[in-house]
């Protein structure tokens, strides 16, 4: 299964393509019990977030109403209805980065990319994000890059480390 | 790292015949080097020093000699990426790629250890080479963390080879259900999941609980911020917590196990599914384990970013795919649990216990602790301390003691303002009541709580008004919407927190909006007794903790930002003005060009000012000047 939440590498897959390859992870899950948290895990890393037209896709396929899986995909932090950038930067607000100084970090990079928390730069290059807690807390203040974790991050020192994703 | 080959375990001989051979194998190396390779020291690049010592190894022609293990979370993150040489116990930190031939040619060649790159105490100034004489280690007690760091986390052997399995064997062999329980509740040992709920006892009901299908659920969704034990757990000792909830399932009847484990942490999800992956291998986990009539299997389940998940009832829906909700207790979850079956529901810690309880008896277990609070708890130590990571430590010992003895004290020669337990259901404990004992009952009497283990340390630079707003954010946030109290009470009482430092609009608005604000902060109290009392599940009902606990222990904090308008801590934006001396400031020029929006002018080499009425208060100019011109009042 975790093969299969990373992200497609192949940009050169189709929409068809992909709902292909989510009906078939939705067949091989249909008849366990209560997986719908997993497929939608699985769903996302493969069309990268979950539009209203995956949702009634993945709704039909499981025989569920739609405001079933809608419940679901809204209730969840993870789970995104809005496209992703190509690389999505969460900060840690975990109570030891908070007090180790996390919103000096978010402040900075609302202020390098020019968007919000939540946001998603205008060339879709970055997603960023707020993370309650990832359990790096002896490494405050800590940020994610695409799961790999940055510890101690120096706010002076963000655009040198952003600069290797452009 | 080993050539992981499958072992088969078919009986109890063959575990005896792994262990054995296994411990020959590590006898037949002069030195064993544990490489931390948790989340941490995998942040600090571990795998590269790794590699680098298993390149100066070959090198040297130490393969016969030397054996490398990649290990669990050794306890220090902050100083990562450790290493322990292994049997002498010498402990090498902050350790690069470009040390390691030096270590290798003086340590593993010659025998001398080279001092100047293991473990430096702070408060004596010296390097402290074995981990037998440094503080951190020295006053800890592993029972849960027994395997974590002390072997390679991937390789079932090494857990057979450190008596893996052998309880299971044991109550396979020679116990029956009823003395499982009587044992686990002779050891005393209490879920470590924050509640203190006796796991003997909910055992119990769940061997009592009619049904022919139960589930035994691991929580694994360790939300509170601050809190790592149980990744630690997954990520290095993973087998541990399967052969505990083996040992659940045989006890209460259960054949089918799920581990509920956040999103957050991608590593535990991987290395505990490649320990359930080699135990299915090997036919423990399956039928007929070690020629028995017990079954039993596991399923990993990934959460998808939900605080209130951790609540037993809410995780549960999450497992069965539902929008995570807490439900109505009653029918509690021993009665009607996971899909609607009789379900023992423990914490990652309270599971990695078991396995040494039932091989070393509960008399044993009980040894440690206190009368009402047994064993050892894992705690995770983080925030404005020196050594920040995983500690265990007996039920019992003071607070000061983690904090000074064991932690090395605050940073920077700060004073210690407060300690925060549990997260946001927790509280503050502050200098006052260090030497209490730490211990479910004690920190409940302080208004606090044991929680899972997370524990946060805060020196004076820390706002409390600002804490109780973090952690009203956080809930307000994580708050699933399901009761009004708790999501419409916790919003009310964030609006009040959030007007307590915003500035007055003018002279008139002056003295009303401070009579607001005092009325604001009597009537928290009195929102939060309702939300206490009325909220469905734990979530709501401790939400209010964080705030009661500040007003408590910080009542002057507040009155100093209600009345005085001042925020000692200089931590509330709106409450500072940031102000050049002129007689430090040389006119350097860096906050003229740091300041994002231009609120700094001056003449180059004269001393500049700041224009007030631009002044967002971001605390650029602050942190970039050299002189220490800059003042904030």
């Amino acid at each position: 299964m975790k093969e299969q939440v990373k992200h497609c590498a192949c940009q050169c897959e189709t929409d068809q393509e992909k709902l292909e390859r989510i009906g078939q992870v939705i067949e091989e899950y249909k008849d366990k019990e209560g997986s719908l948290i997993q497929i939608l895990h699985i769903a996302q890393g493969i069309y990268g977030y979950l539009p209203l037209s995956l949702q009634q896709f993945i709704a039909a396929k499981l025989d569920l109403p739609l405001s079933n899986v809608y419940g679901v995909a809204s209730f969840y932090s993870f789970f995104s209805t809005t496209p992703r950038g190509e690389n999505t930067i969460k900060v840690c607000l975990g109570t030891a980065c908070y007090v180790r100084g996390g919103k000096k970090i978010v402040e900075r990079l609302k202020n390098i990319l020019g968007i919000e928390v939540g946001e998603t730069t205008t060339d879709g290059k970055f997603t960023l994000e707020v993370m309650r807690c990832i359990g790096a807390c002896g490494l405050a203040p800590a940020i994610t890059i695409n799961d790999q974790v940055f510890k101690q991050v120096n706010p002076d020192k963000l655009p040198a480390l952003l600069e290797k994703y452009y | 790292m080993n050539n992981q080959k499958v072992v088969k375990v078919k009986t109890d001989a063959d575990l005896l015949k792994i262990k054995k051979n296994h411990q020959e194998r590590l006898n037949k190396y002069r030195y064993h080097i544990l490489v931390c390779s948790g989340s941490g020291c995998i942040s600090s690049n571990c795998d590269q020093v790794r590699d680098a010592l298993l390149d100066a190894i070959k090198e040297q022609g130490l393969n016969e000699k030397v054996l490398v293990s990649a290990t669990g979370c050794i306890g220090t993150c902050a100083i990562g990426p450790v290493m322990v040489v292994m049997p002498e116990g010498v402990f090498y930190s902050k350790l690069s790629p470009a040390d390691i031939p030096q270590i290798v040619a003086s340590h593993l060649v010659d025998g001398n250890i080279v001092t100047e790159k293991t473990y430096f105490d702070g408060k004596t100034g010296k390097y402290i080479p074995h981990l037998k004489d440094i503080d951190y280690f020295r006053n800890q007690v592993k029972i849960a963390l027994r395997n974590c760091g002390n072997m390679d986390y991937a390789s079932l052997e090494a857990y057979i080879g450190r008596d893996g399995y052998q309880a299971l064997s044991k109550i396979l062999s020679s116990m029956k259900p009823a003395d499982v329980v009587a044992e686990i509740k002779k050891s005393g040992l209490r879920g470590r999941g924050g509640g203190g709920f006796p796991t003997g006892v909910k055992w119990e009901a769940g061997m009592n609980a009619s049904g022919t299908e139960k589930y035994i659920v691991c929580n694994a969704d360790e939300g509170d911020p601050g809190a790592f034990m149980d990744r630690s757990l997954l990520e290095g000792d993973p087998h541990s917590v399967i052969e505990g909830m083996m040992i659940a399932g045989y006890t209460i009847g259960a054949n089918k196990g799920y581990v509920y484990v956040r999103a957050e942490y991608p590593l535990a999800v991987e290395r505990l599914s490649n320990a359930i992956e080699s135990a299915r291998a090997s036919g423990l986990l399956g039928t007929n384990i070690l020629q028995s009539k017990f079954q039993f299997d596991l399923e990993i389940r990934i959460g998808a970013g939900a605080f209130v998940c951790g609540e037993e009832t809410a995780l549960m829906a999450s497992i069965e795919g539902e929008r995570g909700e807490p439900r109505q207790k009653p029918p509690f979850p021993f009665q009607k649990g996971l899909f609607g079956k009789p379900t023992i529901i423990n914490n990652v810690e309270t599971f990695a216990n078991v396995p040494a309880i039932i091989l070393k008896g509960g008399a044993w277990f009980a040894d440690f602790g206190t009368s009402a609070s047994k064993g050892t708890k894992v705690f995770a130590l983080a925030g404005d301390i020196n050594n920040t990571g995983i500690l265990e430590v007996p039920m019992g010992v003071s607070l000061g003691d983690v904090v000074f003895d064991i932690g090395g004290g605050i940073p920077r020669n700060k004073r210690f303002k407060a300690a925060q337990t549990g997260g946001p259901s927790g509280g503050c404990i502050t200098n006052q009541y260090l030497n209490t004992p730490v211990d479910y009952d004690s920190l409940i009497k302080l208004g606090a709580i044991m929680g899972s283990g997370g524990l946060i340390i805060m020196d004076e630079d820390t706002c409390m008004v600002d804490v109780a707003k973090y952690f009203l954010t956080f809930i307000q946030n994580e708050s699933c919407g399901k009761c009004v109290p708790c999501r419409e009470g916790t919003k009310r009482m964030l609006e009040i927190i959030e007007r307590i430092p915003v500035k007055y609009s003018d002279d008139k608005d002056k003295k009303r909006d401070q009579l607001q604000r005092f009325k604001g902060v009597i009537h928290l109290q009195r929102l939060a007794d309702v939300i206490r009392d009325t909220s469905l599940c734990g979530l709501g009902q401790s939400a209010p903790n964080p705030v009661l606990s500040g007003l408590r222990y910080f009542r002057e904090e507040y009155d100093e930002h209600l009345f005085e308008r001042k925020c000692e801590a200089k931590v509330c934006k709106e409450l500072l003005t940031y102000e050049i001396d002129p007689e430090i400031c040389n006119g350097c020029g860096v906050c003229l060009r740091k300041c994002p929006v231009e609120a700094i002018m001056g003449e180059k080499k004269q001393p500049h000012q700041i224009i007030q009425l631009q002044c967002t208060k971001c605390g650029m100019c602050f942190d970039s000047c050299r002189f220490e011109a800059i003042q904030v009042n």
